[in-house]
This record gives structure tokens, sequence and C-alpha cells, in this order.
């Protein structure tokens, strides 16, 4: 019997082994998942805890439950990957072989890379750092407010846009945005890395006296003097700064042949092979692909991978373009004040990005409901 | 650009934008005050993209070359 194993119980990889148990019998082969955690987190729902709108401790549920019981799972930290043994080394010294490898590592939020972040800055990256803010923004009573990206590529690429938004509408709401000056800093030369979104986003900017600085690559956090420095030599002082820390690969994939210096995996943009090995699949957070690193990203790359195995495990070709991935990514933007846009978008068409509308915001708030029943359970 | 010594060059050929300017950003932060390091693009925008952040970070641009159909190299000081 082949034996599929898949790392990593978030979003992409428990889709991936909840279709493959839906699509193979007990007897074609068996599935398991290592994860770190026997939880499982929805991080879109970590942007609402520092306004108080969600509760940390509600967001994530167990991973076991949300696994067809099928599919086993084991709760380790892959430590070492040895492609040409087809095993792994875990934390808790045991070595586990593979026919099928599935990558679904995720990124990490790394503030310590960054001279004085943990001191001096925040972030909305985990649960615990997102209600620190909580804390920070309800005393909060006006001053400067700095929100930024401080590493490109990071999860959510829309998320530190739609954080300041939301941080425009709660200062109004609660009384104190005329005392509060709010920028935003990014990377690179516009306030976003996709053309198109880059007009509607500078529109609310300028509807909101929200003042950009691009081209800030974040150099350091001075804590004590509350000065935050670019590489290009801009100091920007501060009352609260809440900054996108540097993402990485997991521990294990950092420098590794089949990744990049930060645990990039080496990644195939349609078939989501790793490096042309026959038998390991990538997706979601830890690919290199230059594509957002989303949950809907993990979304809809599963199935590829799902078509790949399945074909692979029943000796059949792959079903022609099934078993491809085209890019597709599909994120909301939260602009704050009831309203909401949606971005939809593949590798050959870039988004169509409309005004922000009570409906999308309403379809957000009951997809934030919805993913537990739906998405890691591959019902959609 | 003979007789420039190169620091640390990355082909960034494949990678589209902003993957060569982010890597020239990269360089930059690990190279020491005075070096010279270089990304080679296959992307039209860096053309845009990496001078203007060179001269936004007033770094210097030492140079730039074509050194395939469609491919270019930025060289950049870093000197502060
Ligand atoms: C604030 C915020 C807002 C977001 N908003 C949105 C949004 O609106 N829309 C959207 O589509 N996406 C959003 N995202 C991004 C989305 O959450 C991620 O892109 C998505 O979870 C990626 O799925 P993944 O399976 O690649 O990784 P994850 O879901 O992060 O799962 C990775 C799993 O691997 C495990 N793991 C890691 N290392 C090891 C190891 N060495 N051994 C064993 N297990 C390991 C982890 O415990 C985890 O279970 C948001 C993220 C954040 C932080």
């Amino acid at each position: 019997m082949k034996k599929i194993l898949i790392l990593g119980g978030g979003t992409g990889g428990t889709i991936v082994a909840n279709r493959l148990a839906h699509a193979l019998q007990p007897q074609d082969a068996s599935i398991e998942v290592i994860s770190d955690s026997p939880l499982h987190y929805y991080q879109p729902a970590q942007l609402y805890i520092p306004f108080g709108e969600e509760d940390p401790r509600k967001i994530a549920r167990s991973e076991r439950k949300l696994l067809n019981p099928q599919v086993k799972l084991r709760i380790d930290t892959v430590s070492e990957w040895i492609p040409d043994k087809q095993a792994l080394h875990t934390a808790r010294g045991d070595t586990i072989s593979y026919d099928f490898l599935v990558i679904a590592t995720g990124s990490v939020p790394c503030p310590e890379e960054v001279e004085g972040f943990v001191a001096g800055a925040d972030h909305f990256y985990t649960p615990e750092a997102a209600y620190r803010l909580y804390h920070k923004l309800s005393e909060f009573e006006g001053g400067r407010l700095v929100v930024g990206v401080g590493g490109i590529p990071y999860k959510c690429p829309v998320a530190p846009l739609e954080f300041t938004l939301l941080a425009e509408a709660f200062l109004a709401h609660k009384g104190i945005r005329s005392k509060t000056e709010i920028v935003y800093t990014f990377p690179l030369n516009d306030v976003f890395n996709i053309q198109s979104v880059v007009p509607v986003v500078r529109e609310l900017f300028e509807q909101r006296s929200i003042r950009a600085e691009t081209f800030f690559n974040l150099e350091s956090v001075d804590a004590e003097k509350k000065l935050v420095k670019s590489l290009e030599g801009t100091e920007l002082p501060f009352d609260i700064l809440v900054m996108t820390p540097p993402h990485k690969g997991a521990p294990f994939l950092r420098g590794h042949p089949m990744a990049d210096n930060d645990g990039w995996v080496k990644t195939d943009r349609n078939t989501l092979r790793v490096n042309d090995l026959p038998n390991v699949w990538a997706l979601g957070d830890t690919t290199n692909l230059p594509i957002s690193k989303a949950g809907s990203t993990a979304h809809f790359e599963a199935p590829a991978i799902v078509e790949q195995i399945v074909a692979a495990i029943r000796r059949e070709e792959s079903p022609p373009g099934k078993a491809t991935y085209n890019g597709h990514v599909t994120c909301f933007i939260d602009s704050g004040y009831g309203k909401a846009t949606i971005l939809d978008f593949d590798y050959d068409h870039p988004p169509a990005v409309y005004e922000p509308n009570e409906f999308r915001h309403l379809q957000k708030m009951a997809f934030n409901k919805l993913y537990w029943y739906l998405v890691p359970t591959a019902v959609i | 650009m003979e007789g420039i010594q190169i620091a640390k060059e990355s082909d960034a050929r494949g990678s589209f934008c902003p993957g060569p300017l982010m890597e020239m950003i990269r360089l930059v932060r690990s190279a020491n005050v005075g070096d010279v390091v270089a990304v080679i693009s296959g992307d039209e925008g860096s053309k845009k993209d990496i001078p203007a952040w060179i001269n936004k970070a007033h770094y210097e641009l030492v140079g730039t070359e074509e050194v395939a159909p469609g491919a270019t190299r930025f060289l950049c000081r870093k000197n502060h």
C-alpha cells in the first residue's frame, strides 16, 4: 500500500488530506498528516483581534475533528527532510518514510530578524501579538500611527492595507481620528505590488487622509526614541508602529537544497511539483511562487496535487488540464465602515477592482464563519 | 563594466516584478559599504524600478548592460 505524507495541518495540508480521503479507498493508500500543533488556526480572523472584534481564544479548532477519519494525524515537528531516502526526521526522534509527499508547512513571521522590532513594534501575525496590539489600541489616545510592510514576501498581501483602513475607521469611531496621523509604508515604489489595485487604494487613502511612504524597506526600530528607520534613509516617528514582520518558510526548509535560504520551496507554477521530483508537491505559503501567500491560493492549488497523486496511485494519466494550477487567487479587502471589495485573479488575468460595498463586507464576514464547514473539510 | 569588482551578484532572470528589485535590496542589505553588487533581470519593469530605488536610497547606479537578449545587469554601489 502506498503511503502519502502531508506536512502541515493548516489550510493547504488539511484540504489536500481530506480531498485525497474522498478520492481514495482506505486499501489504496494510507494518508497521514504531520503537524506541529493539534490546533488548526483560522488566521484571517487575527486581523480583527486588535479592534476587539474577534476573540483570540476562538480562532482555532481541533485539527483532528477537521480531518476525515481515514486520515491519520501525528503531532510532531518535522526537523529534517532527506529527499534521496524519501524520508523525514522529526523532533521526537522518529524517521518516517513516504511514497508521496506534500509540503504545506506555511510561513513563519520573523520579527526578531529586524533590529529593535520586538521591543518597539507591534503586529497581528500571531494571535498573541494581535492581542497585545488590542490592548495598545484600546489605550491609545491619539498621536502617530505608522503601519507598514517590513519585508516581501509575507502572507496575505492585502492584510496591511486592510489593517490601515480598519484602524482609520476604528479611530474615527473612538473619536480620536482628528488627533491621529496615519502613515502607511511599503517597500516598493507604490502602495501595492499589483498595479490594477493601486488606484483604488490611493483613492481610499486620499479620502481618509492616510499618507503613503513608498520605497520604505524596514531597517530598524528604535524603541526608546520611537523612530522607525528604512534602508533608504527615511526616519518616521511613531506612537504605535504596526509592521508586518519579514516571513520565512519552516526552519527545516531554510537552506535546504529543494528550497532557497529563506525556506521557500522550489515549486513548479503549474504542476506544483517540487524541483521536478516525481513524487513531491508543495502548496500554500511555503512555495517560492511569486503569487499571493493566501489561504485561497492553497485552496485553489489543492485539486491539482490531489489529481496527480490519485492518478499516480491508480497508474492512470493525470486528466489533462485538471491537474494543473492556473494561479487563481481570491482576496477580500475590508475597507472599514462596513464595506469591502474583492480581488480575483490568476496568472493571466490581473484583478479588476471595484468600489468597496456593503455586500462584499457581509460576504467576508459570512465566509469567516463558514470557513470551518466549507474549506478545510473540502466541501468547496 | 570591466575593472569593477563585483562583491555579490544574483541572476534574477525568471523571477518577475518585484522579484529582481527585492533581490537588489537583499544584496545591498547584506553588502559592506563601498561594495558593488549586481543583479541580472529579464523583467522589463526592472529598467524603471531598480534605478528609481537606487536613486531614492541615494546609492550609486554604477551602470547597466545588456548581458543577453532581454536580460539587463544592474550594478549598484553601496556608498553609505
Ligand atoms: C492576519 C492574517 C490575515 C489573513 N487574511 C487572509 C485572507 O483574508 N484571505 C486569505 O486567503 N488568506 C489570508 N491569510 C493567509 C492565510 O492564513 C495563509 O496564507 C494560509 O493559512 C496558508 O495556508 P498553508 O497551509 O500554506 O499554511 P498554514 O495554514 O499556516 O499551515 C501550516 C501548518 O504547518 C504546520 N507546521 C509548520 N512547520 C511545521 C513543521 N516543521 N512540522 C510540522 N508541522 C509544521 C503549522 O503548525 C500549520 O498547521 C491571512 C493571514 C494572516 C496572518
